[in-house]
């Protein structure tokens, strides 16, 4: 019989009408249940009493290093808010604990107005509230109606300067952030990170906040708890294990030359841990909590050292000598040179090139040098050779490749972006097509002129020198189990390791002899770059041991005259890590006259440039309020 | 016989639902202190012009043509659904999915609706051409492709509420064309299977239950197995699954799946609808004085909440007068169903009647405590232009296909 056939139809339409009538009859006895049998209770509660739902914060997930030891913890801080049955009783209310919460007559209006847009939530009248403060209030409760103190968790960093770049610090949210899809979950005071990890990694430390149900009469005084709903727990964020060795990191601090400007960073070049991110000068990411002082906020954000400025990533320096590597590792790729190859015009302290003389740093000369030699004794002719020899479209286009004009991508927010033209057409477009020269080549090729990196860029250029197969893994600051890899060298097996024993023989009798460890195969290299500011940046960019590297360490120190001192300090890092305290060196290393000092470029330009710390302004998402 | 070519029961209902459904609206609005619901009655009255405009035209379509294009609008609704997916936003109390087209930063509306309209005539054109009912849950699977899409596409914006309601249109027709209401259980039966899958008891009940249903209609052995077999895995896996998740994965997969509703609010607005229902009592507190409402206890009252002011300031003897009326509503449809001269139309004011019941049930199952916070809107009372122009739409379709019915001299029989 078809469906749609009369009798069936009629059948159907008569048991759909029982189901409708059915379902609905349940819906009513729902609503006869709370209106007629319940409407007494439900009466009472909704003219009597009120229910305020009171916020309980949740924690935020702590941050250990890579051993458990915590960096950032959370500890009891007070709120103190007020439930008021109408915007008048409050405004009575704040007046009487004016003077003893320390509320201006803005602050008391901005509490109004919150209530304003939302009058069944208690008002929040002081967050992080002292203990005097706090019994002082409890003594005059009686007068104060509509009170509730809660301990709400507080953000504290237990080794306070000493990992504050990296672990950044929070503060509470804007109310644009609010309105962000970021922050779906957020409420007004809900602590957001700004900067470093907490801001990183923000959605996986933020916890979900909780609710609790208070009874309040009509004068706002709470006369029952009703306690916290299953749904209402508050749950707290994730923990995350960073890849920091904080041990490791107190020790680069302690060796770090005090009072000096620069950065450290140690690699592991296998995967990409970061063992340790030094940036000094540094400050308390403690001092933001609970709201920065606008003084002190001041005078972070405008002192010359610029403390707020994470250096290992946000500060960009001319690389000088440790980018001789580049071109050494570019030159054997394209079969230019071999290890032992000498280059047609020796050493004599500098080289004509057409009208002008480039300079070696060494004015006496090196003479004839192969290019693992002309790498120990870090020969700036050799190299303006090999420059001169790859060309400025092979420099910019490789350089590109090996991720020189980009940024590394490591889990940190605010990382800036090295400067390295990515063509021809920089020159074209800054200077014209006429207004530079192939000469650029030579000041590319000893890592001068336009070419500014970051610490953390040339850290992974040396983790694919130390790993066997050239290739580069992305740094980062939380381990995972995959390794995600960036560039590769592209040279073989057998060139990579002739290029290691050159950096070692650095160490043992080059240009960075005096930081040798026994026991300790190193390889490094030092560098020096000239600026018009002051005293030369040095540089020093190591791994080890030489023959199975398991640490990069790179660091750079403004101002330090010479890259040789930046060395004892970098092997006894790695000594440190490797063989343990005891090995570690003297910590006090003297400062050593300029050797391999990487000369001003030319001036080949109109106004070339010599790159160096440019202090950026910070980024505006950093600002805490 | 033109006097009499409209039905008038249907016309009425609509129109007492509408009269309702705008002053309780309005009521919405009148609070102590302003908030956006204010003159949210005065923007649902031009809507409502929007959606009369549409009911005229559509009542003057004959459904043969309607029939005809109809998989052009199934077409056209699964692309506008595509498109919200990548170009969409959100807004209101559903801020945080894809539920709407913009154009030039103007609200057109929300695709999800339009398709549940669509979704109706094309699962009516499809089982119209089947002289027979399904015999077996494998000759349901067009049926259920049709549905399928949109629900998925609906289900990823995410927006539960609305996903769900396909399935309520997907049951209604299938059962309106004649399958065997068994093999519709089990159809839901992995879905129970997961909602049990937290009380063993209680699922191994439902297990064996479904089990000795399988031996009783002896479907094919292969519909038999996938049944059972998804049945266990619902039961056993997924909870195991679900168990192994630490807790803020599990709260990441909550609040995907329903992203409007915060579980830590749900709580509270339970709770407040409930007060608010209950101190409402027998004959209500009057119109626009609803204390609850007033001091803006009530979350979404102009949406989702709607029906808690009907139940504050009319009381039960309110609720049921509306009750009343939207079971009549319901009953007049299954009549212009049941005396619809093509099965075409018949089908389709089924699945009319099918949605309106499901959101009628969720809606105000919700308020009352009944059902689970998803928040999709209640006919002719909540706010929102795309949902109340696709209900007049569907009463004008059905009001024309009354009209073809009484021409034929089928009449009200």
């Amino acid at each position: 019989m078809n469906w749609h056939h009369p009798h069936r139809l009629a059948r159907r339409a008569q048991a759909t009408g029982r189901v409708i009538v059915a379902v609905f009859a349940v819906l009513l006895a729902a609503f006869f249940r709370l209106q007629v049998l319940g409407e007494d209770q439900y009466a009472f509660q909704s003219e009597q009493n009120r229910l305020r739902p009171v916020d309980l914060a949740s924690l935020r997930g702590l941050i250990t290093d890579r051993n458990g030891v915590v960096l950032a913890d959370n500890v009891p801080g007070f709120t103190v808010s007020l439930i008021a049955p109408s915007a008048e009783s409050l405004q009575v209310t704040l007046e009487r604990i004016a003077p003893l919460a320390r509320l201006d007559s803005a602050q008391l209006q901005a509490r109004i107005q919150a209530y304003q847009e939302a009058p069944h939530n208690p008002v929040v009248v002081m967050r992080d509230a002292s203990l005097e403060v706090v019994s002082a209030l409890e003594e005059r409760r009686v007068a104060i109606p509509g009170l509730v103190v809660q301990t709400e968790p507080k953000r504290r960093y237990p080794q306070g300067e000493l990992v504050a770049h990296v672990l950044g610090y929070v503060s509470e949210i804007t109310e644009s952030e609010l309105d962000s899809r970021r922050f779906e979950r957020a409420k007004l005071a809900t602590l957001v990170g700004r900067s470093g990890l907490e801001r990183a990694y923000d959605d996986r430390l933020r916890g979900i906040d909780g609710v609790r149900f208070v009874e309040v009469d009509a004068r706002g005084r709470t006369i029952r708890d009703h306690g916290v709903f299953p749904e209402g727990e508050p749950q707290q964020g994730e923990h995350i294990r960073t890849a920091i060795d904080i041990e490791l990191q107190r020790y680069v601090a302690d060796v770090f030359p005090e009072g000096m400007r620069g950065a450290v960073l140690a690699m592991d070049p296998r995967n990409g841990d970061i063992l340790a991110m030094h940036s000094a000068p540094s400050y308390d990411p403690n001092e933001f909590i609970g709201g920065i002082d606008p003084d002190l906020w001041r005078e972070l954000r405008e002192a010359e050292s610029k403390p707020l400025y994470n250096r290992a990533i946000q500060g960009i320096y001319p690389p000088a000598s440790p980018w001789k590597l580049v071109i050494a590792s570019m030159a054997l790729e394209q079969g230019i040179v071999t290890l032992d190859m000498k280059m047609p015009l020796r050493c004599r302290g500098g080289l004509q090139f057409y009208n002008r003389f480039f300079r070696c740093w060494k004015t006496d000369g090196h003479g004839t040098l192969t290019l693992a030699d002309a790498i120990r004794f870090s020969c700036d002719v050799y190299f303006y050779q090999l420059g001169q020899q790859l060309g400025v479209d092979h420099l910019l286009q490789r350089g590109v490749e090996l991720g020189f004009g980009s940024k590394t991508g490591v889990d940190l927010p605010n990382e800036i972006t090295p400067l390295y033209p990515q063509s021809k057409e920089y020159f074209d477009r800054r200077y014209g097509p006429r207004g530079w020269t192939s000469a650029v080549a030579l000041n590319l090729a000893i890592g001068q002129g336009e070419n500014s990196q970051t610490l953390i860029n040339m850290v992974r250029f040396y983790s694919m020198l130390a790993n066997e197969d050239g290739s580069s893994p992305l740094p980062r600051l939380v381990p995972s189990d995959r390794v995600i890899r960036g560039p590769r060298l592209g040279i073989g097996e057998e060139e990579l390791s002739g290029l290691r024993e050159a950096l070692v023989a650095v160490v043992e009798g080059g240009t960075a002899a005096r930081s040798r460890i026994a026991d300790l195969r190193i390889a490094g290299k030092t560098g020096t770059a000239q600026n018009s500011h002051g005293p030369d940046h040095g540089w020093f960019m190591a791994f080890a041991p030489a023959d199975d590297p398991r640490i990069v360490v790179g660091a750079i120190v403004e101002f330090a005259e010479h890259g040789s001192d930046v060395a004892p300090m970098v092997t006894n890092i790695i000594a440190r890590h490797l063989l343990g305290l005891e090995s570690a060196g003297d910590r006090n290393f003297r400062l050593v006259v300029p050797s391999d000092s990487a000369p001003l470029p030319i001036q080949i330009l109109p106004d070339t440039i010599v790159q160096d710390f440019t202090p950026r302004d910070l980024d505006a998402s950093q600002q805490p309020r | 016989m033109r006097r009499n070519s409209l039905d008038s029961p249907l016309l009425i209902l609509t129109t007492a639902l509408v009269v309702v459904g705008l002053s309780t609206l309005y009521s919405a609005g009148q609070t102590d202190f302003p908030t956006i619901a204010s003159d949210m009655w005065l923007r649902q009255a031009g809507w409502l012009a929007a959606g009369i405009v549409g009911a005229v035209v559509i009542y003057r379509v004959s459904p043969h043509l309607l029939d005809w294009i109809t998989p052009f609008i199934y077409g056209f609704a699964v692309v506008l659904l595509v498109l919200t997916l990548f170009f969409g936003s959100g807004a209101g109390t559903a801020a945080g999915s894809r539920s709407w087209i913009d154009i030039g930063g103007v609200h057109l509306g929300q695709p999800a609706e339009f398709a549940k309209f669509a979704t109706i005539l094309m699962l009516a054109r499809h089982l119209a051409g089947r002289r027979q009912p399904h015999q077996s849950l494998v000759e349901t699977v067009p049926a259920g492709l049709i549905v399928l899409v949109p629900f998925v596409l609906v289900g990823l914006q995410p927006d539960l509420g609305s996903a769900i309601v396909f399935l309520g249109i997907l049951f209604a027709m299938l059962f309106w064309h004649g399958v065997n209401p068994w093999l519709l259980v089990l159809l839901v039966s992995p879905m129970v299977s997961l909602i049990l899958a937290f009380s063993t008891g209680l699922w191994g009940a439902w297990i064996v239950s479904i089990t000795l249903l399988l031996f009783w209609l002896r479907p094919f052995v292969a519909e038999a197995l996938v049944v059972w077999g998804a049945n266990a895995f619902m039961g056993v896996v997924a909870l195991g699954i679900w168990q192994g998740l630490a807790p803020y994965q599990r709260s990441r997969i909550l609040s995907f799946i329903n992203p409007e509703v915060d579980p830590r609010a749900a709580g509270w607005n339970i709770i407040q609808s409930q007060v608010a229902i209950g101190s409402g009592g027998v004959f209500g507190k009057g119109f626009t004085a609803g204390t609850q409402k007033r001091l803006a206890f009530l979350p979404a009252q102009y949406t989702d909440f709607i029906y808690s002011i009907v139940g504050e300031e009319f009381g039960f003897v309110g609720v049921l007068f509306s009750l009343a009326l939207f079971v009549t509503f319901l009953l007049v449809l299954i009549r212009i169903a049941r005396t619809a001269v093509d099965p075409y139309s018949s089908m389709a004011v089924a699945g009319i009647a099918g949605m309106v019941l499901t959101h009628v049930v969720e809606n105000i199952g919700m308020t009352v405590g009944l059902l689970p916070v998803a928040g999709i809107p209640l006919p002719f009372f909540s706010y929102g232009g795309s949902f109340l122009i696709i209900c007049l739409i569907s009463v004008g379709m059905a009001l024309r296909v009354a009209r073809d019915a009484r021409r034929a001299g089928y009449g009200v029989g």
